[in-house]
């Protein structure tokens, strides 16, 4: 099984060390295309999260049977399998959402942070790590994602959580929260350049707050010492 | 044939079997899944469509199936149609009281805007919708109905109501407004839903013949 260490651990390298959209900028298309709203990110962000958590999973416990030179088709084959079968859910059970994220859920196959956690992770750890391992990245990218959506959609339209009756149904209007009435709207947040200002600014953020960090760290050795 | 070619055979054979296998499953689950989820899919498009038709041609103003209705006309200039589109035909009692055009307004500020356009049996609009278009978010796609009522300032309107001459943008001296930074746009929806009533009085009369002679194929 599983301690609590290494729970943490995986976790802490799938949110904050390693994470694909702040620090392996692994899967930038659909980080990119998506993050125009928060309902459009976290959607896309959650199916991603079920996919690399299922596909890690499968990937880990057949790895035995996999002979090395045949393991990318396989992989690819079991990845491609799990995102139909969530396309054809999604299109069955939310379908206007479906149809704002359209080709981006067929896409997750390609999103290279699927193929890369399950070749380098999943094919040589336990299922069960590699499975929380597989959701511990979904859900880094799900949050740049849901950060990125949530400032491009405040910017650009001054409201959060537009569009979420696609997902949520009629009754579910009322979520959404007008957080800058009477706002004129900044296209350029909406429109594709928004998202890599957005995406460059969190990675700097990022990496300014990582300085600072180990800025601190190197201060506080002589103190100790 | 010698030892090393033998092992090289039976390996790939090996892989061959364990990749064939691993398609079999994946076909399997697939086909599943499909099966599950295709009534649910296709139950939901054609809810879909049928909420859409209702909302540019009033429920009150048929009593057939309008969607059992469809017809696929060729393509026309007035339409802006490049390939043959749909048109739904609505009856009341068994005489004809609107039909439902597909258009395509050419002309838009990023090329098309597929349109959805109910007309009644006098020729009055009773609902214009977008159902497609690249306009620029924020600016131009105020045509949607989900982003702005504009669209509905269509319903009502006919080839007199307002005159010709007036069937343009107000800033071209016309009865429909626009916003100001985005006329190319909403001058498209205006020119298409004009020619698709010019359309449709040029084919009043096959749309109200009887329904006899016009469903024989649907």
């Amino acid at each position: 099984m599983i301690t609590l260490d290494e729970l943490r651990s995986l976790f802490h390298n799938g949110i904050i060390k390693q994470n694909t959209g702040l620090v392996q900028l692994l899967g930038m298309c659909p980080l990119l295309a998506i993050s125009n709203n928060v309902v459009n990110a976290l959607s896309l962000g959650i199916a991603t999260a079920l996919v690399m958590a299922a596909s890690s999973g499968a990937v880990s416990s057949i790895r035995n049977f996999v002979p090395n030179e045949i393991r990318i088709p396989v992989f690819i084959l079991i990845i491609a399998a799990l995102v139909t079968v969530i396309d054809l859910a999604m299109n069955a059970f939310v379908q206007p959402l479906h149809k704002v994220l359209g080709i981006f859920i067929p896409l997750i196959v390609t999103n290279c942070i699927v193929l890369a956690r399950a070749d380098a992770f999943a094919a040589k750890n336990h299922p069960l790590h590699s499975a929380i391992d597989g959701l511990a990245m979904g859900l880094g990218l799900t949050m740049v994602l849901v950060v990125l959506g949530s400032i491009r959609e405040l910017v650009g339209t001054g409201t959060l959580l537009s569009g979420v009756d696609l997902a949520l149904g009629e009754s579910a209007k009322g979520f959404v929260l007008h957080v800058l009435p009477n706002y004129r709207g900044f296209l350029l947040a909406i429109l594709p350049p928004g998202a890599f200002l957005g995406l460059g600014l969190l990675i700097a953020a990022n990496n300014w707050n990582k300085a600072r960090v180990a800025q601190r760290a190197r201060m506080a050795v002589p103190v100790a010492a | 044939m010698t030892p090393q070619t033998q092992i090289a055979l039976k390996n790939a054979l090996r892989t061959g079997t364990i990749l064939f296998v691993f398609a079999l499953v994946g076909t399997a689950i697939l086909a599943f899944t499909h099966n599950r989820t295709e009534p649910t899919i296709t139950r939901g498009q054609l809810a879909e469509k049928r909420a859409l038709l209702s909302q540019v041609l009033p429920a009150t103003l048929y009593d057939n199936d309008l969607l059992a209705s469809q017809q696929s006309v060729p393509p026309d200039d007035l339409l802006g149609t490049r390939q043959s589109s749909a048109l739904w035909l609505a009856r009341r009692g068994g005489t004809f009281s609107g039909v439902v055009l597909e258009a395509i307004a050419p002309d838009g500020y990023s090329g098309d805007i597929d349109l959805l356009i109910g007309i009644d049996a006098n020729g009055t609009v009773t609902g214009v919708r977008v159902t497609a278009h690249h306009e620029t978010p924020g600016l131009g796609d105020y045509i949607d109905r989900a982003k702005s009522p504009w669209i509905d300032q269509f319903s009502g309107k006919s080839l007199t109501n307002p005159e010709a001459k007036r069937w343009k943008v107000a800033k071209d001296g016309g009865a429909f407004d626009a916003r100001a930074g985005a006329t190319i746009t909403p001058r498209a929806v205006v020119k298409a839903v004009k020619s698709a009533l010019d359309y449709f009085a040029r084919h009043r009369a096959a749309f109200a013949a009887p329904p006899a002679a016009k469903e024989k194929n649907a």
